[in-house]
């Protein structure tokens, strides 16, 4: 994979809380059409990377690379207008508002024309097109565009977020624990359409502190150890119990140790 | 089918609609004066203020907010308004001027308009400011700017100020359309419920408002700048406590420093029971303008009847009890 360009790259981030080190030294790389899940203790540093990566906080030193590209996002909206979405657990979405608002929310459309450019007028016939052309791209199935989508259920309007994130994405989708809120078949649900993303040429970071969803649905596993990476590992040549010991540390992988550059 | 009914019957304004149609048939049945297109006529002036007041209501209870300080800022505004233009304040300018007497009663009630206007736009953003630089709930915000501008109020005058010039007492004029006659104040009233209508539903700060009051976590994580959108919803609401200063010189015909002390809550009144829910996010202004014109037809309604005027106090706090019971009830269901 060393000749293909990684779509986002970190170079060892560090970022101090006070005396507390949460990245010291922390690389990553996210490879076109893969979903990496990113793995770690509590304390490991693997929420801080992911902070870092889209724009939430600004790391200490390090540096981040888009398609090869050397980038500093000081917020989410400078992450977020280079490409980079993020899903999070929280389900991010208005209950009141119907599925195409939802969608638009906080990038809504304006008529191309006199009421739209003097008197602000939305278009909401494009709004609404444009939005049922990205569910069906991911075969996302839905009564009605404009039912509020408190009247969905829980994976349902996660769905929602997560077709908001692939539809204005362009180069890299963030899912910050998709499934903690969800029950099973409903995380079912939402795994599937994080596929369905990645098969639609988006690569896509997966935070998840659940073991069987990630290794059912990574490509490859990003272990975050003590603020750095202890090893990049695929999860059908490894087992799920050899994840958890390198995240304690009771395993090491040859050639992988934290101290090293791989790259 | 009956989902079909259901969704009708939930549909926000349907309720509120209804409950103004039943009301019209009631009083009609008792007492034909009640059509009579005059009648109708006053009942929509009467609502003017309480009406103009209850839009601004409406765009704060919109973000989950609350304005009790609506009454007086309309007050203190009012009073600057009506005082300043027959007290003397500008003789100077006049005289600098040159103006003769007649360009005076027209130059400086606009003068004076203009500045109850700026004061109360100003107002609604000292609420918006203490909100989001401060973040204290909008109730206790306004708890405070309401007894502010009380006292404000009192300290410029505790006198009425008459004899207003006829520019400032516009909006009482009337023209007759079929013999009916209808208030310049009415046509005002609709016009701001439409460009505010437009406001909520075709353009982006309306979608703006609408997410910031039903989920706000949400409308920070796609990029809402919340805090602006805040800051414009206060503004605009103060924008609408001018306009209804105005109109309630219009009405009145005099600058009266006792005006709007219950104003607040008729206006909460007014956009309850036009279905807005007080959690925020939900509800629309046609529903405020409906709830306003329930309040007006009860009054008129049992007036008519020669109910005493108490009872009409007692069944509006009927219905806005049915009314938040109700939004309660929905919102437990959905």
């Amino acid at each position: 994979m060393n000749d293909v360009q990684p779509v986002l790259k970190a170079e060892k981030l560090v970022k101090h809380y006070g005396s507390v080190v949460a990245l010291g030294g922390a690389d990553f790389e996210l490879y076109p059409g893969e979903i990496q899940a990113v793995i770690g203790d509590n304390g490991a540093g693997k929420s801080t990377l992911i902070k870092a990566l889209s724009g939430a906080i600004v790391p200490d030193s390090g540096q981040i690379y888009l398609n090869g590209e050397p980038v500093r996002f000081r917020s989410p909206i400078d992450a977020r207008n280079r490409g980079i979405e993020t899903v999070y657990q929280s389900l991010a979405v208005a209950p009141a508002m119907n599925i195409v608002e939802n969608l638009f929310l906080g990038r809504e459309v304006r008529r191309n024309d006199i009421l739209g450019r003097v008197f602000g007028m939305l278009d909401k016939k494009k709004m609404l097109d444009d939005a049922t052309g990205y569910m069906q791209d991911l075969k996302f199935r839905i009564q009605s565009m404009k039912q509020p989508v408190e009247t969905l259920s829980g994976g349902q309007r996660q769905g929602v977020a997560v077709a908001r994130s692939a539809a204005f994405a362009s180069n890299v989708v963030i899912m910050d624990e998709p499934t903690a809120a969800l029950g099973v078949k409903e995380s079912g649900m939402v795994l599937d359409l994080i596929r369905k993303v990645r098969d639609s040429g988006l690569p896509v970071i997966l935070i998840s502190h659940n073991m069987p969803h990630v290794w059912e649905l990574a490509d490859r596993i990003h272990i975050q150890r003590l603020g750095k990476r202890a090893a990049v590992i695929k999860p059908d040549e490894y087992s799920m119990s050899d994840g958890v010991a390198i995240m304690t540390g009771a395993m090491t992988i040859e050639g992988q140790e934290a101290e090293t550059d791989d790259i | 089918m009956t989902a079909q009914i259901r969704r009708i019957l939930t549909t926000p304004t349907v309720g509120p609609l209804l409950a103004l149609l039943v009301a019209c048939v009631f009083f009609y049945t008792q007492n034909q004066r009640f059509a009579t297109g005059n009648n109708l006529s006053l009942i929509i002036q009467q609502v003017t203020v309480v009406g103009t007041l209850a839009i601004g209501q409406t765009i704060i209870i919109l973000t989950a907010g609350i304005d009790l300080s609506n009454g007086l800022i309309m007050a203190f505004s009012q009073m600057l308004m009506a005082k300043m233009a027959v007290d003397g304040t500008f003789d100077p300018v006049v005289a600098q001027l040159g103006l003769s007497e007649s360009a005076a009663l027209i130059v400086v009630p606009f003068i004076t308009i203009t500045i109850g206007m700026v004061v109360a736009i100003g107002a609604g953003l000292l609420n918006g400011l203490l909100v989001t630089r401060l973040n204290l709930p909008p109730f206790i915000v306004t708890l405070g700017t309401l007894n502010i501008f009380f006292a404000l109020t009192r300290i410029y005058t505790i006198s009425s100020a008459t004899q207003l010039p006829d520019v400032l007492t516009f909006f009482g004029n009337t023209f007759t359309i079929q013999e009916t006659r209808i208030t310049y104040g009415t046509l005002m009233l609709l016009a701001l419920v439409a460009i505010t209508w437009y406001l909520l539903t075709q353009t982006q700060i309306g979608r703006h408002i609408y997410a910031v009051g039903d989920n706000p976590e949400a409308a920070r994580l796609t990029g809402i700048p919340v805090k602006r959108v805040l800051l414009i919803a206060y503004s605009y609401a103060g924008f609408m406590y001018g306009m209804a200063a105005l109109l309630l010189i219009a009405r009145t015909r005099v600058g009266d420093p006792q005006a709007g002390q219950n104003s607040n809550l008729e206006s909460i009144t007014a956009v309850v029971l036009g279905g807005t829910s007080l959690f925020g996010g939900r509800g629309n202004i046609i529903g405020t303008l409906v709830g306003a014109l329930i309040i007006g037809v009860l009054r008129n309604g049992l007036q008519l009847m020669g109910v005493p005027s108490i009872y009409q106090v007692l069944f509006t706090g009927i219905l806005v009890i049915t009314a938040v019971a109700v939004d309660q009830f929905s919102q437990r269901a959905g």
